[in-house]
This record gives C-alpha cells, sequence and structure tokens, in this order.
C-alpha cells in the first residue's frame, strides 16, 4: 500500500516534469531565433574553424632567391615544395627584388640561398641561409619559422651523416631530438579547437536558454500559474533542464561525428567517462543558468549576465582560442571562474590524448564543487524570490 | 460550510502595508467578490490565499488547509487565474491545455474529457491547432479560466479576468463564473467594475489595504446606505456638482456617464431645492430629476468617501 502511494505520487511528479519538458521543446521549435543560435551557429563556427582560422599553416607562399645556383640548393628547394606547408611561387633573381614580393604580399617567405654555399658545405664550414618571412600575423611568423627549423634540422642531419660516411666514420647520433605533438601529431589546431566549441555550445544550451526560459516566464507572468499548482520549484527546474541537456548533447555528438569526418577527430578515450563529465559540467552550467534566471528579472538582463558570466568566458578564458599560458597572472586566476576551462581540459585530454580520469581529477572535483555552489545559491535566491512573487 | 477562513491576515512589502489585518469568510459554492480599486491590495491577499506570497502576521484557511502552514495542501485545492495573462502566446490551444492538465497531473482519459470541457466553454471547439496569440480577448479569458480550473479545484481564485475585455465578452464570462458556481466550486473573483458586484452572492469591499464593507449587495446597500439617492440629468453636468456639493443637504456627488448621483441626507425634503440651488447659481438646463434606488456603486461612492 505504501508502496502504490510512493509509486503514485512518483509518478505525478514525472507526469509533472514530463508537461513542462514538452512545453519546452513546443515553445523552442517556434522560436526561429534560438532555434538558429543552438542549430546553425556550430555548422558556421565547424566551417569557420575548418576554413578560416585554421590555425595549422599550409601552403605558405614561398619565393627562392637562389645565389648559389647549386645542387645543395636546388635539393632544400625541392625537399620544402614536395611539403604541403610550402608552395613555391617564384624565383627571385636580385636582392632587391625581395622587399617588393613581401610587401605586396606574393611571399609569405623568402629563402635565399648565399653565392658560396656548397663551398662552405663542401669544406665543412657554416653556411647562412637566410629565411625572411611576413611578420604582420604573428602566429602565423612563428608557425612558419618553426618549419623552417625543423627542415633545416632535417638538412642538417642529413648533410651530417653524409659528412660522416664519405669520411668513413660510422654513424651514430648521440642525442636524437624528436618533438612528437602527442596528442596532436600534425598539431592540428582545429582538432585542438574541437572541444572547446563543444564546450561552449553546451554552456549556450545549458546557461543561456534556461536562463532565458526561467526569465521569460517571470516576465510574462506565467510563473505564477505555475507554482500555484502543485508543481514544486525543483520538478519545474528539471522539467526546463532536461530538455536543453539532451539538445546540448545532442548537438556535442553531431560536432564530434562531423568533426571525424571533417577533421579526422576520433575519440581516443572511454566514451563513457566522456558522457559522465559532460553530464556533470551540464549539471554545472545548468545551476549556473538557474542561478542567473534567479537573480535576473528581465530577458535581457538574463542574458547579459549569463553571456558575461559564461558565454564570454568560456570563449575568451578557457584557453578556446588564447592559450591561459599566454595571459597575464590576473587573468590567469580570474579564467578560474568559468566550469568551461576545466570541462575543455577535460575533453581534451579524453577526446585528443586517450588519457582518464586519473589525469583530470581535479577538474573532475572542481566542476563538482562549482555545480553544488551554484545549486546552493540559487536554491536560496529562489526562496526569497518565491516568498515575494 | 466554509471554503475560506481568512484572519487578521497582514502583509508588508518592506514598510508599506499593502493588506491591513483583513478577515472575512466564504461560504462553500458562493461567488465571492473583491473589490477594490487599482492598488487597493486585492492581489496581494488573493497571492496569499494561493499559499505563493507568505502573509507577514495572520493566517487563512482555504479548503481547511492553512496557507500559512500547509501551503502545499492548499494548492492541491484551488485553481488560479492571475491578473497577468496566464497563458502561452506562442503554444496552440491545445497545447496550452495538454500543459496545464499535465502540471496538474491530468492525462489519458480524464485529461481528454477535461479538454473537451475547456473547448466547449471557451468556444473553441475544432480550433484546437489556433495559436493562442491570435485568439480575441474574450476568448482567451475563456480558455484562461477553463486551464484554471482544468483539474475541477474546490475554489477557484479569479483575479479581475474581465479587466479589458469588451462589455458583451464580460457579461459572457460573468455567466460562465456562474456555471462554475452552479457545480459547487466556491468563486473569489476581484475586479474594479464596481457594477460587477452585483452578479455576487458576497461582497467585500478594499480601500487602502483594509477592508470597509461587507456583505450581500442587498444589505449593503441597506445598511451601510441610510441616504436616499437623487439622480439628476442636466447639460454641464460637471458645473451643477460643483454647485450642489456645497449644499447642507448634499452628503456625496457623484458622475454616472452623464448624469449626476446625490446622495441627500435629512435636510433635504424636495425636488425644488435642487432645481432652486442650481438655477440661483447658473443657467443650468435642467432635464430631469428622480429619486432612484440606490446602486452600488453609489453604495461604494459613499464609502471611499467616509473613508478619506
Ligand atoms: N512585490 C511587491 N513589492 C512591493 N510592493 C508591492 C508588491 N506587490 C504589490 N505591491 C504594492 O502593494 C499594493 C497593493 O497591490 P495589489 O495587491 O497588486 O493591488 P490590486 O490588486 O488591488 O490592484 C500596491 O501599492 C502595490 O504597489
Ligand atoms: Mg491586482
Amino acid at each position: 500500500m505504501f508502496l502504490f502511494i510512493c509509486w503514485r505520487k512518483a509518478s505525478k511528479v514525472i507526469e509533472r516534469i514530463l508537461a513542462i519538458s514538452k512545453k519546452e521543446i513546443l515553445q523552442l521549435m517556434r522560436d526561429k531565433r534560438m532555434l538558429f543560435v543552438l542549430f546553425v551557429f556550430p555548422v558556421i563556427l565547424l566551417a569557420i574553424f575548418g576554413y578560416a582560422i585554421n590555425f595549422d599553416v599550409h601552403h605558405v607562399k614561398l619565393y627562392v632567391f637562389d645565389q648559389a645556383k647549386s645542387v645543395e640548393s636546388r635539393n632544400i628547394v625541392r625537399m620544402l615544395g614536395s611539403s604541403s606547408y610550402f608552395d613555391i611561387e617564384g624565383y627571385l633573381s636580385k636582392d632587391s627584388e625581395i622587399k617588393g614580393v613581401l610587401d605586396t604580399k606574393k611571399a609569405q617567405c623568402v629563402i635565399s640561398f648565399p653565392v658560396d654555399l656548397d663551398k662552405k658545405l663542401n669544406s665543412g664550414q657554416n653556411a647562412t641561409v637566410q629565411i625572411l618571412i611576413d611578420g604582420v600575423d604573428g602566429n602565423t611568423a612563428s608557425l612558419i619559422a618553426n618549419y623552417m627549423n625543423s627542415a633545416t634540422r632535417a638538412y642538417n642531419n642529413k648533410i651530417i651523416k653524409e659528412f660522416f660516411s664519405k669520411n668513413g666514420i660510422p654513424i651514430y647520433t648521440p642525442i636524437s631530438l624528436e618533438t612528437i605533438f602527442w596528442f596532436n601529431p600534425e598539431l592540428k589546431s582545429t582538432l585542438f579547437l574541437i572541444p572547446g566549441l563543444i564546450a561552449m555550445i553546451l554552456v549556450i544550451t545549458a546557461v543561456i536558454s534556461i536562463s532565458l526560459s526561467i526569465v521569460r516566464e517571470k516576465e510574462r507572468g506565467t510563473i505564477e500559474q505555475i507554482y500555484v499548482s502543485p508543481t514544486k520549484s525543483l520538478e519545474l527546474l528539471l522539467g526546463k533542464s532536461i530538455p536543453y541537456s539532451v539538445i546540448g548533447l545532442l548537438i556535442s555528438a553531431s560536432i564530434i561525428i562531423v568533426s571525424h569526418f571533417m577533421f579526422g577527430l576520433t575519440i581516443k578515450g572511454n566514451i563513457l567517462l566522456l558522457l559522465f563529465t559532460t553530464l556533470l559540467f551540464l549539471f554545472a552550467a545548468s545551476n549556473l543558468g538557474i542561478f542567473v534566471s534567479s537573480i535576473a528579472d528581465s530577458q535581457q538582463v538574463a542574458f547579459q549576465m549569463a553571456t558575461l558570466m559564461s558565454l564570454l568566458p568560456s570563449v575568451i578564458l578557457s584557453g578556446f582560442i588564447f592559450p591561459i599560458e599566454s595571459m597575464p597572472a590576473f587573468i590567469q586566476i580570474i579564467t578560474n571562474v568559468t566550469p568551461a576551462k576545466f570541462y575543455v581540459v577535460i575533453l581534451r585530454d579524453i577526446l585528443l590524448k586517450g588519457v582518464g580520469l586519473e589525469s583530470f581529477w581535479p577538474q573532475t572535483i572542481y566542476l563538482l564543487i562549482f555545480a553544488l555552489v551554484f545549486l546552493l545559491l540559487a536554491t536560496i535566491k529562489n526562496k526569497k524570490a518565491e516568498a515575494q512573487l | 460550510m466554509l471554503s475560506i477562513e481568512v484572519n487578521s491576515l497582514s502583509k508588508k512589502f518592506g514598510k508599506f502595508l499593502a493588506v491591513d489585518n483583513v478577515s472575512f469568510n466564504v461560504n462553500k459554492g458562493e461567488v465571492f467578490g473583491f473589490l477594490g480599486a487599482n492598488g487597493a491590495g486585492k492581489s496581494t491577499t488573493i497571492r496569499m490565499l494561493c499559499g505563493i506570497l507568505e502573509p507577514t502576521s495572520g493566517d487563512a484557511k482555504v479548503g481547511g488547509f492553512s496557507v500559512m502552514n500547509e501551503p502545499d495542501k492548499v494548492k492541491q485545492k484551488i485553481g488560479y487565474m492571475s491578473q497577468k495573462f496566464s497563458l502561452y502566446n506562442d503554444l496552440t490551444v491545445e497545447e496550452n491545455i495538454n500543459f496545464y492538465g499535465g502540471v496538474y497531473g491530468l492525462f489519458g482519459e480524464k485529461l481528454n474529457e477535461r479538454k473537451k470541457w475547456v473547448l466547449k466553454i471557451s468556444d473553441l471547439k475544432g480550433k484546437e491547432n489556433l495559436i493562442t496569440a491570435s485568439l480575441p480577448g474574450g476568448i482567451k479569458q475563456r480558455l484562461a479560466l477553463g486551464t484554471a480550473v482544468i483539474h475541477n479545484p474546490a475554489i477557484v481564485f479569479l483575479d479581475e479576468p474581465t479587466s479589458g475585455v469588451d462589455p458583451i465578452a464580460r457579461r459572457q464570462f460573468w455567466e460562465l463564473i456562474n456555471d462554475i458556481s452552479d457545480r459547487g466550486t466556491t468563486v473569489l473573483v476581484t475586479t474594479h467594475y464596481l457594477e460587477e458586484a452585483e452578479f455576487c452572492n458576497n461582497i467585500i469591499l478594499i480601500n487602502a489595504g483594509k477592508l470597509i464593507a461587507h456583505g450581500t449587495p442587498a444589505t449593503l446597500k441597506k445598511d451601510y446606505l441610510k441616504n436616499k439617492i437623487i439622480e439628476i440629468e442636466c447639460d454641464d453636468p460637471v458645473s451643477a456638482m460643483n454647485i450642489l456639493s456645497k449644499e447642507p443637504f448634499v452628503d456625496d456627488t457623484s458622475i454616472f456617464g452623464n448624469n449626476i448621483h446625490l446622495s441627500v441626507n435629512e435636510i433635504y425634503n424636495s425636488k425644488t431645492q435642487i432645481s432652486d440651488s442650481i438655477k440661483t447659481n447658473n443657467k443650468i438646463n435642467i432635464k430631469r430629476i428622480d429619486p432612484i434606488v440606490p446602486t452600488l456603486e453609489d453604495v461604494f461612492i459613499h464609502l471611499l468617501e467616509k473613508g478619506k
């Protein structure tokens, strides 16, 4: 009998939560603007990531000023041209042309060989090859410099080996320095951005959508109608959080699938762990959204608060685009207010590195604490708000 | 049998006393009118009775449960239609009904049966898929009432359900209120249209948070208004009213449409006192002077004047 009463109570609770969730989805379906933000926005961002702000530099426009016109210089140029990083755009015949091709952006990089290249190399002397890089875009410039450095190192090794074997000395490399970008072998920055994109979409669905949808009911007075029914405020909040969390999960899954086909992303780690940490992040973000809704009285205020407290930090401060290590110390401390920062670390660990909880348990605990703190704040605030309704 | 017992209920917002020590009872199955000007404290009182606003002091029993101690049990007994439009404008008629049905835990056959009833009383049969925003005002209010009582509550609170609705739709709405009350539901309805008070079994009038009158329409007219009411039809009623209000035989004056209503005391004995007063002071053309049966509005104006 007791069980029966419990079941009836529970089924009523579920019935009410379902009614709210269903209504929420119906309203979302008619809200063109929100639909656009949730479903079209990520697609656009993925496309931008894929093609526009590709942090990898491929097809660098290279001009060659070859004064040596020798075997070695041709070898080096052939080696550079055969990689996808450089496209040989043309050859220069005069020193004075260098400035011109760089200024007019015909070249991003010019390589200049000295007249005595082969002579110096053959006599065991050090030869200097000059690289001129268009430094306007610092990011690209340093990447080009890196490529050039590794290309030169590779070529040096080859020469040294040839030099030793020519003189009958067995080849022996005392230290070989091999930089392998472990979780992102080809330094594919696109892949590096996917976790940030997922965090951002989840923040939009959880924090922004949830806070707006609750505040809308406050603004229109329908929340009073709900509070007068047997519906508890927890049921209302669950009814609102569930559909947005599900939508957030679906969009994230789609991002991963699309990234698999577009950028070759594969989930290296445990999928269940991915799901669990994502749900934890959604829980934290939803609580932040609920907290915002308990403070804001209008949709406009809610939107501004939610953006300021969640979206902006998750884009700017989470290390999504700008590396945290290169920020001023003071800002680095502020980055800790956004759960996205920690979630991005977790996502990179699971998606790209394939490591487990042992390497991101501090972040996981942080998310849990964040979620509980905001749940508590929102509950306190809601209690007061209900008493004032 | 009592549905609602209100005992010395008060509500303070900061230092402002919005509801001041109000007590009254509502019988089961009656239509109880709650009257007062804007800002009088009607909505605040109703919110406390619905268990969504905690009283500062005092208590009320609604459906047998204390709003102070058992607001959740109160919520099981009541329906509420708030002063703000309580439906979702971006949902269809049927989606709104389903939502409120769901929130009250109705589903399946029971929900369908109640849905039919709501569609019937709001004249929306066959129009279930219309977006609520597109409905005329009167229909929207009836649909809102239907959803507020979808779970067949014992008591329903209606907060200014007829404000901003045209007179014909208002009449239809009151018929609906009577239907609901005939089924045994207690209806507590607020309004600032004083003439609607005549449709109620019992009335209270509040002003600035204080209860100033209580009774049936008939007893209110008898008990609170000992004076006779004289209705005057004339040109320039405003000037005429200003002249008459200075006469010793006049207690209150008010304007009803194009007519003046005078509440006259025992010094008054005949129409000629009125016509003489107007003529000696001004050349206003008098068309008619008649004693009338006082309306509730006369009573309320008299009470509100006295309260000042
Ligand atoms: N939440 C609130 N905070 C402060 N003052 C309020 C609040 N709600 C109502 N009031 C004030 O209480 C008074 C009564 O309001 P209300 O009950 O809405 O009047 P009515 O419904 O009779 O028009 C008004 O002066 C109003 O400004
Ligand atoms: Mg009101």
